[in-house]
């Protein structure tokens, strides 16, 4: 765990793996640096356009195109990708369940210095509401090249997100992904922490804190927040019956409100969760950042003991 | 245009206008006014210029068309009917719970909708993306678009404009259907759009203005859009909100409103006397 990549360094080298695909077309919205589908940009310019500063129009330019057999690769920043731009893809991406995957990048406290303006933690709950719209969040490098690679072979609309910042490697080079299947990290028989995003890697920290405490904790990466992993969250509840959920959105309508959905639907349990209370994010260092709105190890375990004492 | 063919479209688009007035007063809404002015240039362009094939809709290498003023499905619908993607009958199922044709359309229901629209602005821009998905390829097919004069309030829309001239998509053809009209009343007093040629000539178009009831001034704009290479085109078309029905024409309050049953009689009784006159 001693590499640090952003997650869009591996959207981006990902999309220029897999572009020798010539049904593969990229758009994007004067950031393709920051995006990182310049990697791609620099293999097939043919199949780069820059759709300027204009994310509204580039969502449904890539439906068109998606209309014509393309498989479309959509970037921009989460916010102007799921906010902005949210009527477009509900309208002429996911109510025609055209082939378009949209990489958001950005998404989340950890872009840091640009503030709230730039920070969404709102993109999953609007996502994850559009009927057949699939939402991957990938915890790593490692897990966002291969998740990448398998939105681009399944058919439909996937929201990809991705952040700015450098975040640990949490998997083997070469794990097997399935969009959809969560992953157990550790296992563990008191408690389970759900994950996803480099708050993954937190909760792997906490995880081996707790055991120092003698508390086992089982730790789950949901790396596919729709179509949820049903199954894996019930055995959960069911083998550890507590639940603490982490995640670096707000805690209305993302991770958190999905598994809470399952549970209470399924297998209801004690449920406390890690992510940001409700509020706004705001500049400074990431690092800093991160310590503010409590997405930490320390949070985590402070959670984990408190729906311990709840079951 | 040969006095044969222009007869026989006159035929066509004045069926189209009664199936219009059928498929609304059956459903007890829709939008008549803006179907009614556009119905000429649909016929035109379903009938005469496009290369379709109601056997095969999904054909990959057909022209496309993208009705951006989604809310105009009467006018869609009736032609696609007319012109053999599904019976004309079912126009009478439409914006019914358990009928295929939706209040907007949908391109994964409805058979020769080539993009699912409603939202105004954004069908232009999908437009783009399939002009622009003709050029990659390398294939000849041509894509048009349909605007409303009220839809080009809407941002996107020279967003889009801006992106077609950008990529040099002389193989899209747009048309705004102008007829000064919208909901809350004339174009000119709830949000100026005007000049409007001037407009996209300015963002990189080709611009042509027409009477877009005219089917020689159709006809002629739709190859002079065809031949202009490097840009694409506009065809600005002077229309009649309301078109043929003599008691909605020119009025706003037609625009999202169904004729009542002696209405819809009237309506039909004079799109019939005007056929007989043909």
């Amino acid at each position: 765990m001693s590499d640090k990549i952003a997650t869009r360094v591996a959207y981006g080298q990902a999309l220029a793996e897999i572009g020798g695909n010539e049904n593969i077309i990229v758009l994007d919205a004067d950031l393709s640096g920051s995006t990182k589908t310049d990697s791609f940009k620099k293999k097939y310019p043919e199949r780069h356009f820059n759709m300027g500063i204009a994310e509204s129009n580039m969502m449904a330019v890539a439906a068109g195109l998606a209309s014509c057999g393309k498989t479309v690769f959509a970037s921009t920043f989460a916010m102007f990708a799921a906010g902005r731009a949210f009527d477009q893809i509900r309208n002429s991406i996911g109510y025609p369940h055209l082939n378009v995957k949209i990489g958001a990048t950005h998404a989340g406290i950890t872009v840091g210095e640009d503030g709230a303006s730039h920070q969404a933690i709102e993109d999953i709950a609007l996502m994850r509401s559009i009927p057949g719209m699939t939402v991957v969040s990938p915890a790593d490098a490692v897990s966002a090249n291969a998740l990448v690679k398998l939105a681009a072979e399944m058919y439909g609309p996937v929201y990809l997100r991705l952040g700015r910042l450098d975040v640990p490697v949490v998997y083997d080079a070469g794990t097997k992904f399935e969009i959809g299947k969560g992953i157990t990290l550790k296992d563990g028989k008191d408690v389970t922490i759900i994950a996803n995003g480099f708050m993954v890697h937190k909760a792997l920290e906490a995880a081996e804190k707790l055991e120092a405490e003698g508390i086992s904790a089982r730790v789950i990466d949901i790396h596919t927040i729709k179509p949820i992993d049903t199954e894996l969250i019930i055995k959960a509840a069911s083998e550890t019956g507590a639940i603490v959920t982490c995640e670096e959105h707000n805690v209305v309508g993302g991770l958190g409100s999905a598994v809470a959905e399952v549970l209470v639907k399924n297998r209801p349990v004690p449920v406390e969760m890690v992510g940001v209370e409700d509020k706004f994010g705001k500049s400074g260092k990431p690092a800093h950042l991160v310590e503010m709105y409590g997405l930490t190890a320390e949070n985590i375990i402070e959670k984990t003991k408190k729906v311990l004492d709840r079951k | 245009m040969d006095a044969m063919v222009k007869s026989q479209l006159k035929r066509i688009s004045t069926q189209i206008r009664k199936d219009i007035i059928t498929a609304v007063s059956s459903a007890g809404s829709g939008h008549p006014g803006g179907s009614l002015s556009v119905a000429d240039i649909l016929t035109y362009l379903y009938f005469k210029e496009m290369n379709i094939d109601p056997q095969h809709p999904k054909n990959p290498d057909r022209d496309r068309l993208v009705l951006s003023k989604g809310h105009c499905t009467p006018g869609l619908y009736a032609t696609l009917a007319n012109r053999g993607f599904f019976p004309v009958e079912d126009l009478k199922t439409f914006r019914q719970a358990d009928s295929y044709l939706e209040g907007h359309p949908n391109m994964d229901k409805v058979p020769g909708v080539d993009m699912s629209t409603g939202s105004l602005g954004q069908g232009i821009s999908a437009a783009v993306g399939m002009a622009l998905a003709g050029k990659v390829d390398r294939k000849d097919y041509r894509v048009f678009a349909i605007l409303g004069d009220g839809e080009l309030q809407e941002g996107e829309v020279w967003e889009a404009a801006m992106a077609a001239a950008h990529y040099n998509l002389d193989n899209l053809t747009a048309f705004v259907d102008y007829n000064g009209l919208q909901i809350d009343g004339k174009i000119t007093d709830v949000m100026n759009p005007e000049p409007i040629a001037d407009k996209f000539r300015s963002f990189g178009w080709n611009a042509i203005a027409i009477n877009g009831h005219d089917f020689d001034e159709i006809e002629k704009a739709v190859e002079q859009a065809k031949s202009f290479k490097g840009k694409p085109t506009v065809i600005v078309a002077r229309t009649v909100k309301g078109k043929g029905v003599s008691f909605m024409e020119n009025l706003a309050s037609w625009h999202g409103s169904a004729p009542k049953k002696e209405q819809a009689e009237q309506a039909l009784k004079e799109l019939d006397d005007y056929l007989a006159g043909l």
